[in-house]
């Protein structure tokens, strides 16, 4: 049944750069996949440096499932294998053809395929990573039996992307991907849109809920807490709408599809607008004429996304950059300053007085790492029913029994993020929820 | 600035690893952050942060305890000049207090300062800054007449027993202000009541028929008939510690910190109806005159709101989860106006109560975090 939600706690972070609705495109020569984007997953390579791929040829699998392929976004050819420490893979490498040549897989037969049937296909079509799990917020697995399958069908995070936009004409591909994935689950496949459905209004074989407030209300998980709350054992699948109508285009044709529409946001770019691009595409290729020198460049929003150096590529699951200002500026008694620029969600600075102000915001911490001192802090931007501070705390001394009964199985590193972004302690709340998960899953397994 | 910031980069390097004042190097990182917030950037997590950190959030508590330390001041030399009985204008009476108050507020500060400093070498910890609040709030809940060597002490004790054997700030059970004003009330108990020690005379003759008591003092004896009027109350000229008398001053205070989300306001106002409930209920029992105190006149008398307002509202003792926040704040008013009435040896119950709610605030937390576990549970059990 359909929900109405409406969330109070948060905050809606006005930044400068919003992403003006207008669609470019843009090509890169050099394009990367990143086994690192896929938390959990330790690739075996099936190809070799100078091998001939297509678009759709598997690069790498996982070492825990064969069948979970990660295939090439582009035809050409495997240029270099970059890794790291103890020989991990961190890059594969590829010259992009002028004429992209697609693999072509056969799907004929998904509309009578079963959940196997569809998981294989999704699997084959190297597809199958997009789809990922609530608890733990790594990618899903082939056995699991989960609830439902959620899809936040638009993102509240700084600057972030408006789907609406980007999906207008994908309503059909979106469609197919809903079937396939309503196959997958017992329960129903839930959309959540923020009131204004759009292209989300006719499609079927869904749930469309809504919900209202501040972010993180586009973060699944909050969704997911206040429609139907994850308990302990139970699995949840999400999926990005983009991806979404991705798999639904994959389903339609048997080509992947290779490109992604995101929105090049941000105070240090030229002009923000959208742009289509490859997935993996460089850095170089995005920001050449588009962001100002020496700007830090964000895969992601400003809250969760990777700092990528300018050699760098896009991760996976993005569908937005953020380029803002890089802060080295020691401030003489900030402390005390009055701050008219600087953004808080406490009143100690008197930009409160400016509400609809826009922020340039850098990328200063503003302070100093310290232990937990202020409460209630979290509380005013964390739309759980869970005690966060206490939930980080038991996970700072490994108590998994107690994050267990705190919570941890609905939260996700993300939903921490304006915890972590308003922290008096300066604390990194995210990679201590992460870490959290990973314990979590090392000691189940 | 630029010049500043010259100086301080090029002793830097005596202080970093290998240099050769390496040991010293949290004094030197304390006084550079001091001067410099750092311009360290975002490595991972979030890649923008709010601008508020420790240090602002405390200077914002400092701020909020200006007007009571100046109003302290102001008051300190007027119940002098009202003692000796002689006339003085207003600004005397002003410089007259700070020469009593100041000395109190630099021992607390050298002091605490001293031992915070000792514990980060030591540690090898950057310094950390709550003691910066605490030590302003000490000398405001001192009687003006505590000897300096006194105020020394408490303050050793309060830093090192109150806060760095647990771990340091974050770490600590009491508030570390009161703990240091309770040491010296246990430790010093002549010294720390009775009618000499709140007002200031330098020695000198009193007036005929003026006691020096505080209105808790002469409340014990005379119930109404012996507290100073409702307004003299509010306004806070009337003899008791340096920096707690002036409901007023307490009260602005309290707007600036609830404006800027420091201070919890669920505390202040659970606190408050707390107390008032306790002297409601007295005032229907009635079994003596001090029970018959008014509720709203009751709570303007000693130091319920700085209790209220600075002391139960300090985020590491007091209760740290909303719902807990009510029940710490309602015990520590009702607890505080009880005890005060109940044994008129303990006229500053409000210390003890806020003391006796720290040490109940983790159990109080327990039971609030047990509730949302056992919600939790319950909804997996209903679909299983």
């Amino acid at each position: 049944m359909a929900k109405n939600v409406k969330i109070s706690r948060g905050v809606d972070i006005n930044l400068v750069g919003k992403a003006e609705e207008k669609l470019g495109a843009i090509d890169s020569t050099t394009v990367a996949l990143k086994p690192t984007d896929f938390h959990g997953v330790i690739p075996k390579l099936e190809v070799k440096e100078g091998d001939e791929v297509k678009a759709g040829t598997p690069l790498f699998h996982d070492k825990a499932n064969e069948n979970t392929k990660f295939v090439s976004p582009v035809s050409g050819e495997v240029v270099e294998v970059v890794r790291g420490a103890k020989r991990r893979i961190l890059e594969v490498r590829l010259l992009a053809d002028k004429e992209t040549k697609f693999e072509n897989f056969d799907v004929s037969g998904v509309n009578s395929a079963d959940k196997a049937g569809i998981i294989e296909i999704l699997q084959r079509g190297g597809q199958w990573p997009l789809i990922k799990k609530r608890p733990f917020d790594v990618m899903a697995g082939a056995n699991e039996d989960p609830k439902a399958i959620f899809i936040s069908a638009f993102d509240s995070s700084p600057l972030a992307p408006n789907y609406n936009f980007i999906l207008k004409d994908r309503a059909t591909d979106l469609q197919t991907g809903i079937d396939a994935l309503a196959k997958l689950t017992k329960g129903a496949v839930n959309i959540v849109t923020r009131g204004d459905k759009g292209v989300f209004s006719g499609l079927n074989n869904c749930t469309i809920h809504s919900i209202a407030g501040p972010h993180p209300a586009g973060n699944v998980g909050v969704q997911i807490h206040h429609i139907e709350p994850l308990n302990k054992g139970e699995i949840v699948w999400t999926i990005n709408v983009q991806d979404l109508a991705a798999i639904g285009s994959f389903l339609n044709t048997g080509k992947i599809q290779n490109s992604r529409v995101l929105a090049m946001t941000g105070a240090e770019v030229k002009a923000p607008q959208y742009y289509s691009v490859v997935l993996g595409s460089s850095v170089e290729s995005l920001s050449k004429g588009n962001i100002n020198d020496n700007a830090r460049f964000i895969s992601g929003n400003v809250l969760t996304g990777d700092k990528i150096e300018a050699a760098g590529y896009l991760g996976y699951y993005h569908h937005q950059v953020t380029a803002i200002r890089e802060d080295h500026e020691a401030e003489f008694f900030g402390w005390v300053a009055p701050g008219f620029d600087k953004f808080s969600l406490s009143k100690t600075f008197f930009s409160w007085a400016m509400p609809n102000k826009k922020y340039n915001l850098g990328t200063g911490i503003h302070g100093e790492e310290r232990a937990f001192v202020m409460t209630g802090q979290y509380e005013k931007v964390f739309p759980f029913d869970i005690y966060p501070v206490q939930l980080l705390k038991s996970i700072i001394i490994n108590d998994i029994e107690q994050m267990e009964n705190l919570g941890i199985y609905e939260v996700a590193p993300e939903d921490f993020a304006l915890c972590e972004f308003g922290c008096t302690s300066k604390i990194n709340s995210q990679e201590i929820v992460r870490n959290g998960l990973d314990l979590i899953i090392k000691e189940l397994s | 600035m630029e010049f500043i910031k010259n100086i301080v980069e090029s002793v830097k390097p005596n202080f970093d690893k290998g240099g050769k004042l390496e040991k010293y190097w949290p004094v030197f990182d304390g006084l550079e952050t001091f001067l410099f917030v750092p311009g360290h950037a975002t490595s991972k997590g979030a890649h923008i942060r709010d601008g508020i950190d420790l240090k602002r959030t405390m200077v914002t508590v400092i701020l909020a305890l200006v007007p009571c330390l100046l109003f302290g001041m102001y008051n300190v030399g007027y119940q002098h000049f009202l003692a000796i009985g002689e006339s003085a204008e207003f600004i005397d009476m002003v410089i007259y207090g700070a020469i009593r108050v100041l000395p109190l507020v630099i021992v607390s500060y050298g002091v605490g300062l001293g031992i915070e400093f000792l514990f980060c070498i030591k540690n090898g910890h950057s310094i950390q800054e709550g003691f910066l609040v605490s030590g302003m709030l000490i000398p405001l809940i001192m009687p003006v007449e505590v000897p300096l060597w006194m105020v020394a002490a408490a303050t050793a004790f309060a830093v090192v027993f109150g806060k760095e054997v647990f771990g340091g700030t974050g770490m600590n059970i009491l508030n570390p202000a009161l703990t240091a004003r309770a040491f010296l009330f246990f430790a010093y108990p002549t010294k720390m009541s009775g009618n000499s020690v709140w007002i200031s005379t330098d020695g000198m003759q009193t007036v005929d028929g003026y006691t020096g008591a505080t209105a808790l003092g002469n409340a014990v004896e005379q119930g109404v008939a012996g507290i100073p009027p409702y307004l003299d109350a509010i306004i806070g000229i009337i003899p008791g510690s340096v920096g707690e008398t002036s409901v007023i001053a307490c009260l602005i205070g309290a707007v600036i910190l609830i404006a800027s989300g420091i201070g919890s306001w669920r505390i202040m106002l659970s606190m408050l109806i707390g107390g008032y409930v306790m002297g409601y209920l007295f005032n229907m029992w009635g079994a003596n005159s001090y029970m018959e105190i008014p509720a709203h006149h009751q709570l303007m008398l000693g130091g319920f709101f700085f209790g209220m307002v600075f002391m139960a509202t300090d985020p590491v003792s007091a209760a740290q989860t909303n719902t807990g926040k009510w029940v710490y704040g309602f015990f520590c008013g009702l607890l505080g106006i009880m005890i005060r009435v109940f044994n008129p040896a303990y006229p500053e119950g409000i210390m003890m109560a806020i003391l006796f709610m720290n040490v109940m605030a983790p159990l109080i937390d327990h039971y609030v975090v047990q509730g949302n576990i056992s919600k939790r549970l319950k909804r997996a059990q209903a679909i299983a």
